[in-house]
């Protein structure tokens, strides 16, 4: 047997049982009914970089699980003063039980569960992983399809500078469903295929697309594409999910997008906002897996 | 005048082809003596037993980071040398990226000075550029009569053409050698890591092997037009070696070394974000790791150089991108040597005297060092290659600790230094 899962750092180091068993706790867990849980736990939010849609989601979790939340944002005034991450979190770590982190420096997350002792939950590091967005996203996708085994599940965009798409792929192969990835050289080097067993490169959209179980669309990454030359509108034209590429997909595919979606660059508005799009389920999943993570790892010991 | 003998060694001098059996004496700081075992004629005042150890030309680094003056909590001259002296190193080139940069005669003179309890000698290599901005020369004629023995900005390549022939046709004037940390920071952007699968995986922006090897191709361009002496720093690229090999068969003048640390890891190291194994150039591949192997068996690498780079562990114990780049290896790149390329059977201990010593001394041009003819200067390792030991960090002589071979086991071991007749380091 498995030693108990610490941290979740991401979702590599995870073994299938492990993915379902967080997916199975997460089906039992509602916001609209809350529980005690982690009463009396205190939760750190320790975001070293923006967000809203994953720290409102990680603390709505935790409080619906009965435990305290504290937010640190990196404009906190130790840490705009030079305090190391070091230092940081073991300064938490006499007052918290755990840290919910987010920071846009790869590995970070890592580097931290190894000089302190408290569960470490990654909520997105850099390039490198999104695990809570990984089960989230497989959690909706089995909401669909029952099982993952078997499934064709295309992202299209920007892979290079999506910790989404890398968590995503990880989490998709250990489960067993065909991860092809379909973007522009620059967005989607070649290494890409190495990332996880099953994963394909397809470039042309319409041929990635063709008979797909899943279509996960990512946001083209602005603030990170420094220097690469990325034409926007033929950007647009060769990778944005309209009505008509989105025939190509088997009749039953979900649309889906970790947000926050740009309209007119990814998709269409009508693709965003059609039938096949299950954009505001994901978010709700969000809050139901984000508690199946923080009772698995804080729950039952004190 | 205390005169030494080394009695019952195994010589190796690969500039005079020996490899035998032979006492060596020492007097007055120089060999005085070769001769066939009990042999000696002249007769010696102490004696020190080294049956079973190899005896060769004291070892030679040509590329260590001494961090004074300036950032002495890395690592000061005594702390850095007395680690030399441990690894076997009779003599280190210190690179001049200290604070100040050591582009005047003055900071080369103070470097040099006693005052340093430099434990080996100190060569230092003097900035090609003032202030290593890659703008307006040095004094080179300067530099070179306080004690330089070569010119570089290594860690801040020269990447302005114009500038880098002005500064290999005036070290050719000199006769100095020009040592290039080869990197087109255009192309690397200071990225933490080798371009490649690992750095997809960890999602770390990676430098391209192009952006070495094209600075190697561009640099040995620029030296067959200008003639002169080009040394090319820690090669870690595949390709850079074929332009080695190419500028070589075209009559140009070019060296190459390399470190412990590329051809014992590759970018896979980096997978746990380790910042031990972060360093400039980065790990590269496995197929860059084995061209650096087949180029140390086939004579294209000529030299062994550790770019011994000590830090702080505030300043590793960061995240990845953040973190220092270097790692510390005075003391054990005779161990790597022999255990990743002797005991391996790929090449002889010969050729690792050769790597260490012979080779170095003639690159940065250190007469009468780098062989142990007699009337040379008594610079001399003593080590036993057979000797199985584990490093311990802990115990280091450097002021950081900032490698991953803590715990590594190791075939090879320095058990003497001896620095102008004078043992620096005994472990017999």
């Amino acid at each position: 047997m498995k030693a108990k899962l610490r941290s979740l750092l991401g979702i590599e180091p995870l073994d299938s049982r492990q993915i379902l068993d967080i997916l199975s706790l997460a089906k039992r867990m509602n916001p609209a009914r809350p529980r005690q849980t982690l009463r009396g736990r205190r939760i750190a939010l320790l975001f070293y970089e923006n967000s809203t849609r994953t720290r409102t989601s990680f603390e709505i979790a935790a409080k619906s699980l009965g435990a305290s939340t504290v937010v640190i944002h990196a404009t906190t005034a130790s840490i705009e003063k030079g305090e190391s991450l070091k230092d940081t979190g073991q300064t938490l770590q006499s007052i918290v039980d755990a840290i919910v982190m987010r920071h846009p420096s790869s590995g970070a997350p890592v580097l931290l569960s190894r000089l302190i002792d408290i569960p470490i939950i990654n909520a997105g590091d850099g390039m490198h992983a999104h695990p809570s967005q990984a089960l989230l996203d497989a959690f909706t996708i089995m909401n669909h399809k029952k099982s993952l085994k078997g499934l064709k599940i295309v992202t299209i965009g920007d892979i290079f500078h999506s910790r989404v798409a890398r968590s995503d792929a990880h989490l998709f192969s250990k489960l067993g469903a065909r991860v092809v990835f379909c973007g522009p050289d620059v967005l989607l080097p070649e290494t890409a295929r190495e990332l996880a067993p099953g994963v394909e490169i397809v470039r042309e959209m319409e041929e990635a697309i063709d008979g797909a179980d899943v279509v996960m669309m990512l946001r083209v990454q602005q603030e990170r594409l420094s220097g690469m030359q990325i034409n926007v509108d033929e950007y647009v034209r060769r990778y944005q999910l309209t009505a008509a590429k989105l025939k190509l997909a088997k009749a039953d595919a979900i649309v889906m997008h970790p947000g926050p979606m740009i309209r007119g660059m990814e998709m269409t508005d009508e693709v965003a906002d059609c039938g096949q799009s299950v954009v505001l389920e994901q978010v709700l999943n969000g809050v139901k897996v984000r508690m199946a993570i923080l009772a698995m790892l804080l729950g039952g010991k004190r | 005048m205390s005169t030494m003998l080394l009695q019952g060694g195994h010589l190796i001098d690969p500039a005079r082809g020996l490899d035998a059996p032979a006492d060596v004496v020492l007097r007055d700081g120089l060999v005085a003596e070769i001769a066939e075992p009990g042999r000696t004629k002249i007769g010696a005042d102490e004696t020190l037993k080294v049956k079973g150890l190899i005896v060769a030309p004291g070892f030679i680094d040509l590329h260590v980071h001494l961090r004074e003056p300036g950032q002495t909590h890395k690592e000061n001259i005594a702390s850095g040398t007395a680690a030399a002296a441990a690894g076997g190193f009779t003599s280190v080139c210190a690179m001049p990226n200290t604070r100040p940069i050591n582009d005047s005669p003055a900071v080369t003179r103070w470097m040099r000075d006693e005052e340093r309890g430099a434990v080996v000698n100190v060569f230092p290599v003097a900035a090609a550029t003032l202030g290593s901005l890659g703008e307006k020369l040095s004094d080179y004629r300067a530099l070179k009569e306080a004690g330089a023995v070569a010119l570089s900005d290594d860690g801040a390549p020269i990447l302005d053409d114009q500038i880098m022939r002005e500064a290999l046709a005036l070290a050719a004037k000199v006769g100095l050698v020009v040592i290039q940390h080869a990197e087109d920071t255009r192309l690397s952007h200071g990225n933490p890591m080798n371009e490649g699968v690992t750095s997809f995986k960890l999602g770390l922006r990676g430098q391209p092997a192009a952006s070495e090897w094209q600075m190697v191709e561009r640099d040995i361009r620029l030296t067959s037009q200008e003639g002169g002496r080009l040394h090319v720093a820690h090669v870690s690229a595949a390709k850079s070696l074929q332009m080695v090999r190419l500028g070589r068969a075209s009559q140009v003048q070019v060296t190459a070394e390399v470190t412990p640390h590329h051809f014992l890891f590759t970018e896979e190291s980096c997978s746990t974000y380790d910042t031990r194994y972060k360093m400039n150039p980065p790990l590269r591949s496995a197929a860059d790791r084995a061209a650096l192997l087949a180029a140390l068996a086939d004579g294209t690498i000529d030299a062994i150089a550790t770019d011994h780079a000590p830090h702080a562990l505030f300043e590793k114990e960061v995240e990845f991108e953040k973190a220092a780049f270097g790692i510390t290896g005075l003391e054990i790149a005779l161990a790597a040597a022999i255990t990743e390329l002797q005991h391996t059977g790929m090449i002889s201990l010969s050729r690792v005297v050769e790597l260490l010593s012979t080779n170095p001394a003639k690159i940065v041009g250190l007469s009468g060092r780098g062989t142990l003819a007699e009337g040379s200067i008594a610079d001399v390792t003593i080590f036993d290659p057979k000797k199985r030991w584990s490093y311990e960090v802990e115990q280091t002589r450097s002021r950081s600790r900032n490698c991953p071979y803590g715990g590594m086991q190791f075939y090879g071991k320095a058990l003497a230094t001896i620095v102008g007749g004078r043992v620096v380091f005994n472990e017999l």
